[in-house]
């Protein structure tokens, strides 16, 4: 049982990542129909954003809380800055065309910044600082509980529902809303689409800079590749949700992260990377539009 | 009588590379060549799924794996075996009949695990259909993983060098002649409309169910073989060859090329596999090559996001200068 609370509570820590990566993919999805395989690579830039951050204004010699959350706000910004510059040089010129050309483009960024990054910070790993001391809240012979994992969970928490608040209660998020439901109808309603867009990547992008911040913390060694398997598996999450549906994001993030780490535990962790998809596979067979999504009417 | 004439004429120019290439190429070059021919069967056969029948695929490279392992797996256990019964016929011939059955056996199980792919394929479309295919590919690398018979997360060492210019050749230029004549046959447009419009193909009376499996399984069979090519080429099999990074190269060709053009996708692939290895001539600033590979890419697509040959095939006769001169009306 105690075992089982340890491999939740690492498994829900790790859901809430997920969760958080998960919301950029679905919210350009969402407003641009458009699979952005370059938002794992934002999430790495985070992580190393907040590296050199860091590094660079002393935190990292004595961690505070303050510096841990001026380092998070930090590489929100430059992630969002760096979300939007993409969509503005690589996907706006490509608005009217079909839709693969973009994924391919979204493909070609990836690759960009993932060899950009071996090349401008180097392939060897480099190790996060610690901006938090690990403490243990909980301990008995079987379950340890730091709070690392609480933090985690505290700030994915206080970010979705900023994000939330942001989609459902001010003029943007209706802009976005609409943008999502007929991009076309929308701008015919004076919502300047192309901002609209814009913001949606620099609100995905921002997420994914702090889900790179918050992994790690927990996982202190960052590469230039830390985000090409979270980003996938974050997007399965997404789908496995309801790909476009800001809710579903979360469920299928928490749920991937509770069974990939369950699997770890306890069948074997060489399994840990299928699990995502085979869950996918398994829900898509049975409701082919995710867990949340809606079945979109085929037009004749 | 003619066409038999012009298939042997073939099969000796074929035996002919196969005998003088080694020699008057740079090995180095030999390896690209035989590794864009490798790539030209990946890619074509993916046309086929992505380009003619319009079924969003990013799992190619699963099927390659499960192609080369089987394969592997049939010449390593039951080489030995099969090279002492066929002990009365001369060794040349005893190799490459094994070969040939190997090539057989990794085409045939990746076909089966593209009819299994296939049939989700029923109900899920687009991205969905994508992200399916991509997770198939992942599982079946996890999966490999974990099979210790054959090699696991070492890699599977010990294949035998059965890949030759020969076969290398003869495999491509089958790839894309079976390829080529099922897209010009009445099945070809049955594929064309299932990419087009499924309503109305359905509503014209094609079995778009049919043809949607049939696409994966000859996609799959021929992506097998590939698997196949390669692992007796490398004498080395490892999973972190085929994740999905190399299903998205085979998709980059495509598209680089051209959906639906087969003569793009050959030209994609060969310009993809020398670019990233050419790049290396560019003396001091070589460390950027994969950034002036992925810009390269960014930018065929905002530029010319059709592809280079867009769907359509150039008229390649133009350049034939035996042709019999046009009749005069």
């Amino acid at each position: 049982m105690q075992e089982f609370l340890q491999q939740l509570v690492n498994g829900i820590s790790w859901g809430a990542i997920y969760a958080l990566i998960a919301l950029g993919y679905t919210m350009v999805y969402g407003v641009l129909q458009l699979i952005n395989f370059a938002h794992g690579d934002v999430f790495m830039l985070g992580a190393f954003f907040g590296y050199f951050f860091s590094r660079w204004t002393k935190i990292a010699q004595e961690p505070t809380l303050f510096g841990f959350f001026a380092t998070l706000l930090f590489a929100m910004v430059a992630c969002a800055l760096v979300g939007m510059i993409i969509e503005r040089a690589a996907y706006k010129p490509l608005r009217l065309r079909p839709r693969l050309t973009v994924l391919i483009t979204a493909i070609g960024v990836s690759l960009l910044l993932e060899n950009g990054g071996q090349l401008i910070f180097g392939a060897d790993p480099k190790f996060f600082p610690s901006l938090v001391a690990e403490t243990k809240l909980y301990e008995s012979p079987t379950l340890v509980i730091s709070n690392l994992p609480m933090i985690i969970l505290a700030v994915s928490l206080v970010l979705m529902i900023l994000l939330r608040f942001i989609v459902m209660n001010t003029k943007i998020g209706k802009a976005m809303r609409a943008v999502a439901f007929n991009r076309e109808a929308a701008s015919l309603m004076g919502v300047n689409t192309n901002n609209v867009i814009s913001f949606t990547f620099a609100l995905g992008s921002a997420l994914a800079g702090a889900g790179g911040i918050l992994v790690a913390l927990t996982y202190p060694k960052i590469d230039p590749l830390m985000g090409l398997l979270p980003g996938l598996k974050a997007f399965v999450a997404a789908v496995l949700g309801g790909i476009g549906n800001i809710p579903g994001a979360v469920l299928g993030g928490m749920i991937l992260g509770v069974s990939e780490t369950m699997v770890a535990g306890y069948i074997s962790s060489t399994f840990r990377d299928a699990i995502a998809f085979a869950l996918l596979v398994v829900i898509l067979l049975v409701k082919p539009t995710g867990l949340l999504g809606s079945r979109v009417g085929e037009k004749v | 009588m003619k066409r038999l004439l012009v298939f042997a004429a073939i099969f000796v120019l074929f035996l002919l590379a196969n005998r003088f290439l080694p020699q008057w190429i740079d090995s180095y070059y030999l390896h690209l060549t035989i590794l864009s021919c490798i790539n030209i069967i990946l890619a074509v056969s993916l046309n086929l799924i992505n380009g003619f029948t319009g079924q969003f695929s990013l799992g190619h490279a699963g099927f390659m794996a499960v192609g080369g392992y089987t394969s592997a797996a049939f010449t390593y256990y039951l080489g030995q075996k099969l090279t002492s019964a066929l002990g009365f016929l001369p060794i040349m011939l005893t190799k490459n009949l094994i070969f040939l059955s190997a090539l057989f056996s990794g085409g045939l199980s990746a076909a089966i695990l593209g009819l299994l792919v296939g049939i989700p394929s029923l109900r899920l479309r687009g991205d969905y259909l994508a992200i399916v295919t991509l997770g198939m590919g992942e599982i079946v690398r996890v999966l490999i993983l974990n099979i210790d018979a054959i090699g696991g997360a070492r890699g599977f060492s010990g294949i035998p060098a059965y890949t030759n210019v020969f076969w290398v050749i003869s495999l491509t230029a089958l790839t894309i002649a079976v390829v080529t004549s099922l897209v010009n046959s009445s099945h070809g447009r049955a594929f064309l409309s299932v990419r087009e419009d499924e309503i109305a193909a359905e509503a014209m009376g094609i079995n778009t169910t049919y043809y949607k499996v049939t696409a994966f399984v000859i996609g799959a069979f021929f992506a097998g073989m590939a698997g196949c090519l390669f692992g007796h080429y490398l004498q080395l099999l490892h999973t972190n060859s085929f994740t999905f990074v190399k299903s998205f190269e085979i998709i980059i060709m495509i598209i680089v090329g051209g959906l639906g053009s087969i003569s793009g996708s050959i030209i994609a692939a060969i310009l993809l596999t020398f670019l990233p290895e050419l790049l290396r001539y560019l003396g001091p600033i070589k460390d950027w090559r994969m950034v002036i590979y992925s810009l390269a890419l960014i930018l065929i697509m905002l530029t010319r996001p059709q592809g280079l040959f867009g769907s359509r095939e150039p008229n390649w006769r133009r350049f034939w200068p035996f042709r019999k001169p046009s009749p005069s009306i």
